[in-house]
Parts: structure tokens; C-alpha cells; sequence
């Protein structure tokens, strides 16, 4: 498929981009707007001003993703209509197990259980729909995906609910642990994913990244099941901060886009042993798959360069050092490191291809080692989320 | 850059060490792991603190000195980029590229000029304009900032490694490699320190840790170095006025903080502030720390009760005080060392994690025979509720390495230990264990006076016995015993005895009741069950191997903060750096540069468009650019959306 078939014939628009919103777009951040001001006013006695601030990055950076990509605003509709009327029906953590709705659909627990299913179910749909030549079931794939992603973030959102529902004290933004985390790394390489599928207009590789989903979905299953590991536990006092809620989650768009990459890596590996076979069921050329490769590690190299400074930037302030060689700050730099010679090798030597794609697939057991294999194999000051 | 892919991947690969060999233990500890042979060898490699080791600094070096090399060459390279425009370029050459598109228009060239132009500029393009008589050229390009990028990356790599560096404390190390300065390894008073081991204050990087108690005050912290500390004077003096610290009803701490008074003698006032995790005190560049927490010397109220049976004795000691004791049983220096106020302990029952309670304060000792040798024991103030009885417990271990065993003593009906004591005083008496042998044989109905007086003083041994060495000792005894003078029947004489012991035993306590005003003739269900307790708690008593049992009858807590005092002057270099690495990655990624021409040539009647471009680093994004690039223009010079004259140039 060429690049042309791909990405179409652009016709001439002089609007700027501005001008281009519709009404709906504007409406669209609008409510989000309103909603974040009263969030920041209802829930003014649990927030400093930090988190204000946090409360309103959050909204100009939904406002600007939704803009440019519009899926994602029906995306934060749905999930905040369907989060909200958990949260109402919620007055206490005894109505999880006799509300029908909670029970059964968004209790956090539920809602998590939806998206394992949905994710689970997703990946074959979506290889179905490459082997067969489906154009059905490559959009079954999409509608599962994006119904697991909004299952996932709305089980996250209501879990911070149950939080305080437990107590005051304990609750907290739910980044804060391996189970935790695992679900934001699920959903949020979905939609990571989703963002690339809808700009390359490629549904080729969905099977391909359900695959390192579908692993994460079932290490949290066993966490889960045999270790019951969805408790909600208080926060030791180093974790108590403000800036919990800007390093983690950035650090899990890099965490994704890496995945992402490296699943890509490996279709492209596949590709590279049959390639006219694999074209003919509508794998995108080699040449798109490089770069869809490169821009996932473009993006998750700089947001895992962000998520690294912040971290630095918190250290300073809990620990006193902005860096102390703790494992996991040295795998951090390790992965960036790894990821550094990455780019290197492909703009200053100009490397493509077939090394990269291995590259980039070894590049994910480094990212796994650091984002799992320190806590279980070493410990250190991240210290949360043992097994 | 072959070499600086590989110091990339070089420094990612030494870094792993530090992550596998845990970093600056003592090293008694890397000596037991690695044995005498290895433990030398790593030490010489200085892999127990990797990133200060030469060799590793000597990497880092390298590599900000080959980033800073490659930034020099290339930053010409990337300046010309970014300013010049390409305005040589011959038709030949345009025509050679993949992205370009051609038009024939009836326009004069200089509107096609304008129109190109305009077309340019709206999607950011820089233009300039060069007119030969033959065609005229716009050169055009957008995304210069993309050079920036390189620029900003690769100097961010250079000055965060030069705000760590300053970080790093190197003079600090180079006065240890050198012998200027010496490490202590002795837990010693600051005052009896060599000024050897001491830094003066000073404006450089360090990063220590210090202990002060409630009311305390201190102006020096301890630097980790090598295999001990070195210790470092401060500017100022801290005081902590108070420690305060909440606990979830996990027992889990949810917040601790403390009340710091901060006297320099360059301020007119002290400074007080309150620092909490997360919430250091900053000043004059030193920052404070909320870090850790411990003991800092709670008062103890002790009842030292004689496990050979003496009256008690009331102790005053606090938390990392020592003291001696001189018993019948040998002397033993007691270290005190740790004290509870809470022990969050799960529910005997519990289903969940949440089920839990307080048992109470308890402390830790350690008990040394002169001889050095110490065990470990943890008593509990509190008698605990278990299985309806309730008991007081202690620990004991050999070392920090084991779990303790318990020993279980049944807390009499008034919560106290006196019934316990006053029956071992009993049995460790030799009167007390005649008096009750005596009623013992009375009540089996031995009546010779001369086997009453054997087995009297054989039922003495084996009380003995049991308390001394443990219930297996007294069997193994008796089984001796019996086969020496048992001729056919051993069992029946072992069964004899076992009976002599256990109305000894029962006797003793039958004397303990009476003396409590308690008729042992109709003994209480409760009293039964301490009887069976207290004797299995007496045949442990061996293996609990101590001369004492220390019972905490009060105390004062008094609390410890642990502060990590910080100086980082390159700090804000560090935090300079990263804006930059951050800008200029967002820069590299995310702008990306393109060229375009457009070369505009009167041909008959009308005009010839040429527009061509290319983009070296995002080839996908360009086609698509150059696209909407190429409709616009196409609009323009159609003029008000009328088709272009000549559409002879085909899209390639
Ligand atoms: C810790 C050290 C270094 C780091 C983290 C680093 C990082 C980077 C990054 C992230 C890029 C961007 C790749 C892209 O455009 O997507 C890059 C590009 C580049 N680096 Fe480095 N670099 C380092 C050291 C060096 C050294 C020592 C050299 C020189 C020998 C060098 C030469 C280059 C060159 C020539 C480019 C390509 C610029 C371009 O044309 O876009 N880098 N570097």
C-alpha cells in the first residue's frame, strides 16, 4: 500500500486550525471546563494549590488531544457520564456488592474485570480480522478496544472514589501500586494505540499490540486472583504528593508507546519473511511500519525523558537528592540510554529495518525489567508495589 | 558517533552493577557474600559504591567530552541549516526529487509569484525570492528550530553531567582516595571523633544523614563513605523541639513530622519551621529533610525478676543506655536497645488485613555475657490475649538473622507476674521443693521414711533439672535412672517417678495458692489452666537461656527525628539542563524541516510552476505536507477555485 493510498489526497482548506473547530469542539471544552471548575471547587478541602494546578493541565491537554484527534472527545464523554453515575450511586463501599449497576458493571473491580475481558477478546477479533481480510472484524477489534480503554479508565476514576470511601485519609489518585499501574499501562497503551490507528488508517497492527496487552492483562489476572492484590492499602507518607499524579501517569504513556513500538518490531519482523504475502492482507509497508516504530519511540522517549526530570524533581524534595543511584532511577537510565543509542543509530548512521525492529523489541525487555523486574529482583526507595 | 553510540550503550551497561551488588553496606556483610578472595577484588574495582568509582566517573567524563566535541563540529553545520536558504538550486535538480508538482498558467510570473508565496508562507514556510532573467526562484523552508533541537539535546547532556558533577562531591572523594581524610567505623560521640574524620562547613555538595532526639539539638550530619562515616560540621545548629508522628490503624505511619528551631548566628532570629516528608526546610542552599525516624532514648521503667528465684529488683534505663546486672546466675550487661509504644498485630482470626490491634509497648535488649556473646530478647509490657488466656511474651533470637521464639508466661488473675514468680521461687528453693516432695509422697502414700528421703532428694534433682536443661532433659533422666535400678520393670519405675514429679510440681503451686489465700483443694478452672501453662513456660525456660526476665513497668517516650541535610549548588544547573533536554526534544521530535522551491518561468504565452521540497528526517509527514502544499497552490493559481490552465505536471 502506498503512502499516497494512505494517507489520501489533501484538499485545500485555508481556514487555520482554530477556525476548523466545529461548534461541537468548542462546546465539547467547554463542559470539560465546567466540570473541571467544579471539581476544583467541590473537592477544594482534599486538593492544594498544586493539584489545581494539575486539575487544569489535565483539561487543557484532554482539550487539546480531542482536537486533534476527535475520537477522544465522545471517548471522555462516555467515560465521564458512565464515572459520574458510578460515583452516585456510590455512597458507600457497601453498595459495591448491592447495587446492581456496581456490582455487575463499574465498581471499580467490575469495571477492570470489563476491560481484562474486553482487551482479552479484542486481539483475536482484530488477528481474525487481518487473516480473513475483514473489514468487520477489524472494526469490532476498534469498538472492543475502545470499550476496554473507557472500562479501564472509568474502573481507575472510581477506585480513587472508593478510596475515600474508605477513609479520608486513605484516599489517593489509584497510581500508586503494581495492580494500579498495570491497568493504566493497559489502557492507556489502548489508547495509544487507537491514536495511531485513526492516523495511519491502519488497522493491521491492532492484533499485534493486543498481544503485549493481553500479557499485562494477564499478569494483573494472576495479581488479582492470587494475591489479592486489589486491596486498597493507605500511602506511605514518601508517596503522599502531589507529584504522584504527573510522574506516574507520564511515565506510563512512555511505558506504552515503547510497547507499542516494539510490538510493531515484531510485526515487522513477520512481515519481512513473506512480504507481498503480508502486504496482500493489508499490513502497512515497511516502509510505514519504520516509521510508526520511530514515532512511538520518539514519543515514549520523551515523555520517559519528562517523567525521569520529574521524578528527579520529587526525589529532590522527598528524599533530598534529586538523584541517588536507587535502582530504579538507574534503570530509568538505562532504558534511556538504550533508547538514546536507538535514535542514534537510526539518524546519525542511518540504520533501518530489520536491526531496529530487534532492537526495538529487546528495547521492551529493558522498559519491563525497569518498570517490573526492580521490584520484584531489587529493592531500593521505590519500594511500593513489592510482590 | 560509532563511539558515542557506544559509550551510550557502555555507561547503560556498567550502570546495571550498582543495581545487582547492593551498594555501600558494611563490609562484614560483601566479606560473608563474596569470601575473602572476591571481596578484595571487588573492592579494588570499588564496586561496593560504583558511581563514585574512578573508573565509572572517568565514563562520564568521557562521554560529556566526546557530546561536547560533537556539539562544537556540529553546531556550524546545524547553523548554516537552519539560516541558509538553498537558492542555488538548478531545474535539473528540482526536477530530480520525489516530491514536486508542475503547472502551466495563463498568469504573468510575477503573480504566480505572489501566489506561491503566499502559499508558502501560510503553511510557515520562510521565503526567499532570486530572479535570474530566464525564471525567478522562491526558496523556502519551515521547522529551522528542528536544528535547534540537536543543539539543545546535546548541550542539556552536558550541562546536567556538569551540575552532577558538582553534585558528586568529588573533592570529598579525592581526599579519601588520597588518605587526607579518614572513614570512622566505631558508633562513637562526635566529640570523641578524630578531626581526621571531620569536614569543616563548607559551600560544596554533600549529602549526609543525622539523628536527633526530642529536645536534642545537633550541627553536624554523617557522610556514608567507604566502609564508615566521615562527619561533616555545620554552619548552623538544628534543634528538634518535637516529633510527631500519626499512624493509620494499620499501624502503618501515615505522616510524621517535626518541629525544627534553626540557629545560625548570621540570622538576628532563629528560624522555626515544621518539615515533613515531601515539605523540607531550605536554607541559605542547605535543605533539611524529613528522612527517617527512631528512638531517642525513652526512659524505662524495669522489674528485673531473678529466674533463680530472688525478690525483684526496680531498674531505671532509657533506649541505647547500657547497664550491668550481677545475678546468682552470672552477670550480664543489658543494652537497651529499642522501644515501642505500638504493636499493630493482625487478629488471631483475622480474614483481612484490616483486622487488627494494638498489643501494646514493647522493647528490645540484648543480654551480653562477658564472655561478648549476646542474644536478642523482645518483651512485650502488656500481657497478650491468646486462645483466652493471657501472656505475658518475650522474645528471644541469636541473631538479627533468625525470628524470635517465644516464651509464653500466663499472666496471673491480676495481670500481673507474681504468681508466676512466686511458683518458680518456690521450685528454685530447696525448702520450698521439700516442703512439697514432701506432701507429694504423702499423698501417694509412701510411708518409709528412708525411701521417702531418696526420692525426696531425687524429686529435688528433677525439679532442678527441669528448670535448668527442659522437660526432654528430666525424662531422659529418669529413663536413666530407671533402667539402673529398675531390674525387670523400667516403665512402672518411670511412671513413678513422672507421678513424684507432678505432684511435686502441683504441690509447689498448691503452696503458691494457699499463700494467695486460695484453697488448692477446689482449684478454678483458670487456675488449672495457669498451672499448665506456667509449666510448660518453666521447661522453656531453658532454651530462653537468661538470668533475668526484665519486666517494663513504665516509660517515658521520648522520639527521634532523622533528618538527610543536603547542599546541591549544581542543582539548579541539573534543573537548567532538563528544560533544556526537554525543549530540545520536543524540538527534534516534533517540528520537523522542510525545504521547498518553487521555480517560475515564462513559457509562451503564460507561466511554468515548478514546485518541489523535501524533508530529510520525516519523509511520511512530508508527502502528506507537501500534498496539502501542492493543492493550495493549485487552488491559487487556478484563481477562485477555476481548474489550472495545463495540468500537464503530473504528480509523482
Ligand atoms: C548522553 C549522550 C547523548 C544523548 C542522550 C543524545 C541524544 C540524542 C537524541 C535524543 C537525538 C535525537 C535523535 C532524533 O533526532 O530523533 C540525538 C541526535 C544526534 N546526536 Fe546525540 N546524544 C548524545 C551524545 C551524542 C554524541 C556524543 C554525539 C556526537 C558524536 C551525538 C551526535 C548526534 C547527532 C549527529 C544527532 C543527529 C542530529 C540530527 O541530525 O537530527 N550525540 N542525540
Amino acid at each position: 500500500m502506498s503512502t499516497q493510498q494512505i494517507l489520501g489526497r489533501e484538499t485545500f482548506d485555508d481556514r487555520g486550525f482554530f477556525a476548523r473547530l466545529s461548534w461541537f469542539d468548542w462546546l465539547w471544552a467547554a463542559a470539560l471546563l465546567v466540570g473541571s471548575v467544579y471539581a476544583s471547587y467541590h473537592f477544594a478541602p482534599w486538593m492544594d494549590r498544586y493539584e489545581h494546578g494539575i486539575l487544569y493541565l489535565t483539561w487543557a491537554s484532554t482539550v487539546a488531544i480531542g482536537w486533534m484527534w476527535k475520537p477522544a472527545r465522545a471517548f471522555t464523554i462516555a467515560v465521564a457520564v458512565v464515572s459520574l453515575f458510578a460515583v452516585m450511586r456510590y455512597p458507600d463501599l457497601a453498595a459495591a456488592e448491592s447495587d446492581f449497576f456496581l456490582n455487575y458493571l463499574f465498581s471499580s473491580q467490575a469495571a477492570i474485570m470489563w476491560m481484562c475481558a474486553l482487551f482479552l477478546a479484542a486481539t483475536p477479533v482484530y488477528f481474525a480480522g487481518l487473516l480473513l481480510r475483514s473489514e468487520f472484524l477489524n472494526k469490532l477489534g476498534t469498538a472492543l478496544t475502545w470499550l476496554a480503554s473507557g472500562a479501564g479508565l472509568v474502573g481507575l476514576l472510581v477506585r480513587w472514589w472508593e478510596s475515600y470511601l474508605m477513609g479520608p485519609d486513605i484516599g489517593r489518585i489509584p497510581v500508586t501500586n503494581l495492580y494500579e499501574v498495570f491497568v493504566l499501562f493497559a489502557f492507556t497503551t489502548g489508547l495509544i494505540y487507537l491514536y495511531y490507528e485513526y492516523r495511519y488508517q491502519t488497522r493491521a497492527m491492532g492484533g499485534f499490540v493486543g498481544l503485549i496487552i493481553s500479557a499485562s492483562i494477564g499478569f494483573l489476572l494472576w495479581y488479582h486472583f492470587a494475591q489479592g492484590a486489589y486491596e486498597i492499602d493507605p500511602l506511605i507518607p514518601a508517596l503522599q504528593s502531589w507529584w504522584m499524579k504527573i510522574h506516574v501517569p507520564t511515565n506510563f504513556v512512555a511505558y506504552g508507546a515503547f510497547a507499542i513500538a516494539a510490538m510493531i518490531g515484531v510485526a515487522y519482523l513477520i512481515q519481512a519473511r513473506n512480504p507481498e504475502g503480508w502486504a496482500r492482507r493489508g499490513l502497512p509497508s515497511a516502509e510505514v511500519m519504520d516509521d510508526l516504530m520511530y514515532k512511538n519511540i520518539a514519543l515514549g522517549f520523551a515523555f520517559f525523558t519528562l517523567a525521569t526530570i520529574l521524578g528527579a524533581l520529587w526525589a529532590a524534595e522527598a528524599w533530598g537528592g534529586y538523584w541517588s543511584w536507587d535502582p530504579k532511577e538507574t534503570w530509568s537510565l538505562i532504558t534511556w540510554l538504550n533508547y538514546a543509542a536507538w535514535l542514534h543509530l537510526r539518524f546519525t548512521k542511518g540504520w533501518r529495518g530489520t536491526p531496529m525492529a530487534w532492537w526495538a523489541v529487546a528495547g521492551l525487555f529493558v522498559v519491563t525489567f525497569t518498570f517490573l523486574g526492580v521490584n520484584i529482583f531489587l529493592s531500593g526507595l521505590h519500594s511500593y508495589g513489592e510482590l | 558517533m560509532n563511539l558515542a553510540i557506544t559509550l551510550l550503550v557502555a555507561v547503560a551497561i556498567a550502570s546495571v552493577i550498582g543495581t545487582v551488588l547492593h551498594q555501600n553496606e558494611p563490609y562484614q556483610d560483601y566479606l560473608i557474600k563474596f569470601g575473602p578472595f572476591w571481596f578484595e577484588v571487588y573492592e579494588r574495582l570499588a564496586l561496593y559504591d560504583v558511581y563514585s568509582a574512578p573508573w565509572f566517573l572517568f565514563m562520564l567524563a568521557f562521554l560529556v567530552v566526546s557530546t561536547s566535541v560533537c556539539l562544537t563540529r556540529h553546531t556550524p553545520v546545524m547553523w548554516k541549516e537552519m539560516t541558509r536558504f538553498r537558492d542555488h538550486q538548478q531545474e535539473r535538480s528540482l526536477r530530480a526529487f520525489s516530491h514536486k508538482r508542475e503547472w502551466f498558467v495563463a498568469m504573468s510570473p510575477d503573480e504566480a509569484a505572489a501566489a506561491a508565496d503566499a502559499t508558502l508562507r501560510r503553511n510557515g514556510y520562510r521565503t526567499r525570492h532570486k530572479s535570474k532573467p530566464e525564471a525567478r526562484l522562491v526558496s523556502a523552508m519551515r521547522g529551522t528550530s528542528n536544528r535547534l533541537g540537536y543543539i539543545f539535546t546535546h548541550l542539556a547532556i552536558v550541562v546536567i553531567c556538569v551540575g552532577g558533577l558538582i553534585d558528586g562531591n568529588l573533592l570529598m572523594q579525592w581526599k579519601y582516595w588520597t588518605g587526607d581524610l579518614v572513614v570512622e567505623t566505631r558508633n562513637i560521640p562526635v566529640s570523641q571523633i578524630d578531626d581526621s574524620s571531620k569536614l569543616p562547613p563548607r559551600q560544596t555538595a554533600f549529602r549526609g544523614n543525622v539523628t536527633i532526639p526530642e529536645q536534642g539539638r545537633a550541627s553536624v550530619v554523617f557522610l556514608q563513605l567507604g566502609e564508615g562515616y566521615v562527619v561533616q560540621e555545620l554552619p548552623f545548629r538544628i534543634e528538634v523541639e518535637d516529633f510527631r508522628i500519626e499512624h493509620y490503624d494499620t499501624g502503618e505511619p501515615r505522616s510524621y513530622e517535626s518541629d525544627l528551631v534553626l540557629h545560625d548566628p548570621e540570622l538576628d532570629e532563629p528560624i522555626r519551621q515544621t518539615i515533613r516528608v515531601n515539605e523540607p526546610l531550605i536554607h541559605n542552599g542547605h535543605a533539611i529533610y524529613q528522612a527517617s525516624f527512631g528512638d531517642g532514648g525513652s526512659r524505662l521503667g524495669l522489674r528485673a525478676w531473678p529466674l533463680d528465684g530472688g525478690d525483684p529488683e526496680g531498674l531505671e534505663t532509657r533506649v541505647n543506655e547500657e547497664l550491668e546486672i550481677d545475678g546468682a546466675r552470672g552477670a550480664r550487661r543489658v543494652e537497651i536497645t529499642g522501644f515501642e509504644v505500638f504493636n499493630i498485630h493482625p487478629e488471631p482470626e483475622a480474614t483481612d488485613r484490616r483486622q487488627v490491634r494494638n498489643v501494646g509497648p514493647s522493647f528490645t535488649f540484648l543480654l551480653r555475657r562477658p564472655t561478648g556473646e549476646a542474644l536478642e530478647y523482645e518483651n512485650y509490657m502488656l500481657p497478650v490475649e491468646m486462645d483466652g488466656g493471657r501472656y505475658f511474651l518475650s522474645g528471644v533470637r541469636r541473631s538479627a538473622a533468625e525470628e524470635f521464639r517465644y516464651l509464653y508466661i500466663p499472666a496471673d488473675p491480676d495481670g500481673g507476674l507474681d504468681r508466676f514468680m512466686a511458683l518458680l521461687q518456690q521450685l528454685r528453693q530447696p525448702d520450698g521443693v521439700a516442703a512439697a516432695s514432701d506432701r507429694a509422697l504423702d499423698g501417694i502414700g509412701v510411708e518409709d521414711p528412708q525411701v521417702r528421703g531418696r526420692i525426696a532428694a531425687e524429686a529435688h534433682d528433677m525439679v532442678d533439672t527441669l528448670l535448668e536443661s527442659g522437660f526432654d532433659a528430666v525424662m531422659a533422666e529418669q529413663q536413666a535412672r530407671a533402667e539402673e535400678r529398675g531390674g525387670q520393670a523400667p516403665e512402672r519405675l518411670m511412671d513413678f517417678y513422672r507421678l513424684v514429679i507432678e505432684r511435686t510440681l502441683w504441690e509447689g503451686y498448691a503452696q503458691v495458692l494457699r499463700d494467695e489465700g486460695i484453697d488448692p483443694g477446689e482449684p478454678a478452672e483458670e487456675d488449672l489452666v495457669f498451672y499448665r501453662d506456667a509449666i510448660s513456660a518453666m521447661t522453656a525456660l531453658a532454651d530462653y537461656d537468661a538470668p533475668v526476665f526484665l519486666e517494663l513497668t513504665d516509660y517515658d517516650h521520648r522520639q527521634a527525628t532523622g533528618l538527610q541535610i543536603a547542599r546541591a549548588p549544581g542543582q539548579n544547573i541539573v534543573y537548567f539542563g532538563s528544560l533544556l533536554l526537554t525543549i530540545g526534544l520536543l524540538l527534534l521530535f516534533y517540528v520537523s524541516h522542510r525545504r521547498a522551491w518553487c521555480l517560475i518561468r515564462p513559457e509562451g504565452g503564460g507561466t511554468r510552476v515548478l514546485l518541489a521540497g523535501n524533508s530529510q528526517r520525516d519523509p511520511l509527514g512530508f508527502a502528506k505536507a507537501f500534498d496539502s502544499l501542492g493543492a493550495e497552490l493549485d487552488h491559487r493559481l487556478g484563481g477562485d477555485g477555476q481548474p489550472p490552465a495545463d495540468t500537464n505536471g503530473e504528480r509523482s
